[in-house]
């Protein structure tokens, strides 16, 4: 039974600038199932930002297929909604246009009226009312905009969500509440989330699974890690979670090292590229109690 | 005078500017005889005015409530009231520079957003640039044959190149997030044309409609001075060959304001369109 989502022998291949070839990634294969959060983290140049741009259709890969919901992903589409790291909000409309004219995009029948209510609530879920959505993005701080532009990402109700580094242009502190409101709106709408970031703590308070990518030329998917932190998660609450340090090492330890040594290596001809499933859980009742201090616990990986 | 706002104070040393040159000129005019004065022959040959009747302003000031107070009248084809004159000007302008923004707008929609066409028409922009527009006013006057025609056609062609070029350049640097945004929403081709392209576009296209409505002007001047008949050009050159040069004096000043109008309108346009990023 194939995932929701499923990413099959992607290879992406750029001319090098001297007359040879670039591979960015090869044969990399993963899927994400329905209403799943799935984030990708991986070195810059691993081609994090070309894989969300063909799953958004906006890239083509030079070879593989990504199939969702049995069809097949050719160009792109309103069933894949994308929220870009700049925001890419449409500067000459108001804050409640640039949502609405994605909903009556995606609702050609429906009337202004249900448009713009519509969009009000979306808005209204990213906190943001009155007055504010008159003004133009430009008005707006970093934060807000890219509150408009989630909201007009979920007003559509997409197949999949994708994020491409959503906080990445944020400050700490309002990376932090966006964070959380994302969380809140994702709870309640059942979204399929794929996330681009950086940032593992972002990754382990979002992610249901992880996947870390080896370092490029030569990229590959090579691990999924199951986050096994139950929801809802707070921010304040998950760092004294037992598994929360353990899952944090085994990434920060990936992407220190390992990411490095598996850089380039394929699998063998024939055997599965699938990413290992790693599982760690901290929580079974045959493990020692000195875990509950995990900023002094050994590695486990 | 510090307690005034900047905008009060340039006034104030703007009209301090007028009234200084106005008096400087006037008093740099030598005094003439009264037209009563003078016989008739001398009259003739405006040879009651030494200085070739360079006008003081208090006569070109006369002349003006004189045209202004009655602007539409027409007593035969060299005696039109100035508002007729400018008239034909802007109807001659308008009617030029509007045929030029229908091909000049959707062809550089077309060379901006296609690097082919963009490469493949340049060479022949970049050599029609240049020419001045007066000197393709032989050949227009020769294949249309009609001098109306003739002048409408000039003004196409100057006003054409600003909006072509900068149209052209506007839609080709539209940023890709934006163009994205349309293709993740699955907005059709004339949907991103219009909802995207066009807005993201639209400061620089206007930008270039204000540079050609501006050399359009310079023009029409020039070209109803050859092809005569009608329109402030003419009028001026009409009035030179009058020695009338009160009446010169005043329909260059009249070119300036009528010019400076259809600046501010393109210039309050600009600011409609006008996005901070």
């Amino acid at each position: 039974m194939k995932p929701y989502l499923s990413i099959e022998n992607l290879t992406q291949t750029f001319p090098d600038g001297a007359g040879g070839d670039l591979t960015v990634f090869e044969n990399s294969s993963f899927g994400v199932e329905k209403g799943e959060f799935v984030v990708i983290l991986g070195h810059s140049g691993c081609g994090k930002s070309t894989i969300m741009n063909i799953l958004a259709g906006l890239a083509e890969p030079t070879s593989g297929v990504v199939v969702m919901d049995g069809q097949e992903v050719k160009g792109p589409s309103l069933d894949r909604g994308v929220v870009f790291q700049n925001y890419s909000l449409l500067p000459w409309l108001s804050t409640l246009n640039n949502v609405s004219f994605g909903v009556a995009a995606r609702h050609p029948e429906w009337t202004k009226a249900q448009v713009a209510e519509h969009s009000t609530k979306f808005l209204a879920m990213v906190g943001l009312e009155g007055d504010v959505i008159r003004r133009k993005p430009s008005q707006l701080s970093g934060g807000m905009r890219q509150r408009v532009s989630i909201a007009r990402a979920f007003a559509n109700h997409p197949k999949l969500l994708l994020l491409d580094e959503p906080f990445g242009a944020l400050d700490a502190l309002t990376r932090g509440t966006i964070q959380d409101e994302l969380l809140k709106i994702w709870g309640q709408m059942e979204q399929t989330v794929f996330m681009i970031t950086h940032d593992i703590d972002e990754a382990i308070l979002l992610a249901d699974r992880i996947l870390l990518m080896t370092n490029g030329p030569k990229a590959r998917v090579a691990e999924s890690v199951e986050i096994t932190i139950p929801r809802p998660r707070y921010r304040t609450e998950i760092v004294e979670h037992p598994n929360y340090y353990a899952i944090r090492n085994h990434l920060v330890q990936f992407l220190g090292k390992r990411s490095k040594e598996m850089a380039g290596q394929q699998t063998e001809p024939g055997q599965s590229n699938k990413p290992t499933t790693v599982r760690i859980d901290k929580t079974d009742p045959q493990d020692d109690p000195e875990d509950k201090r995990p900023a002094l616990r050994a590695v486990n990986s | 005078m510090y307690g005034l706002s900047l905008n009060v104070r340039a006034a104030i040393l703007s009209c301090l500017i007028l009234i200084v040159g106005l008096l400087v000129w006037e008093a740099a005019i030598p005094a003439q005889k009264a037209v009563g004065e003078l016989t008739e022959y001398e009259r003739l040959t405006g040879g009651g005015q030494p200085k070739a009747g360079v006008p003081p302003p208090s006569q070109v000031i006369v002349k003006a409530w004189e045209q202004l107070s009655d602007p539409f009248y027409d007593a035969g084809p060299n005696d039109k009231g100035i508002g007729i004159q400018i008239g034909y000007s802007i109807y001659r302008v308008l009617t030029g520079y509007f045929l030029a923004a229908a091909v000049a707008i959707p062809l550089g929609f077309l060379i901006g957003m296609s690097p082919i066409a963009y490469k493949a028409l340049n060479p022949f922009i970049q050599v029609l640039r240049p020419i001045s527009p007066l000197a393709w006013m032989p050949l227009a006057l020769f294949i249309i044959g009609d001098s109306e025609a003739s002048a409408i056609f000039v003004i196409f062609i100057c006003s054409i190149w600003p909006m072509l070029i900068n149209t052209a350049f506007g839609v080709a640097g539209v940023r890709e997030d934006w163009v994205n945004v349309a293709r993740t929403h699955e907005l059709g081709a004339l949907k991103t044309a219009f909802m995207v392209i066009l807005p993201a576009a639209a400061p620089t296209i206007v930008t270039g409609m204000r540079i050609s409505i501006g050399i359009a002007w310079l023009v029409i001047v020039a070209a109803e001075m050859l092809v005569g008949g009608t329109g402030i050009g003419y009028y001026v050159w009409n009035e030179w060959n009058n020695l009338d040069l009160t009446s010169v004096v005043f329909s260059i000043l009249m070119i300036g304001v009528v010019g400076m109008f259809l600046d501010s309108m393109f210039a309050y346009l600009q600011r409609r369109v006008t996005y901070v990023e």
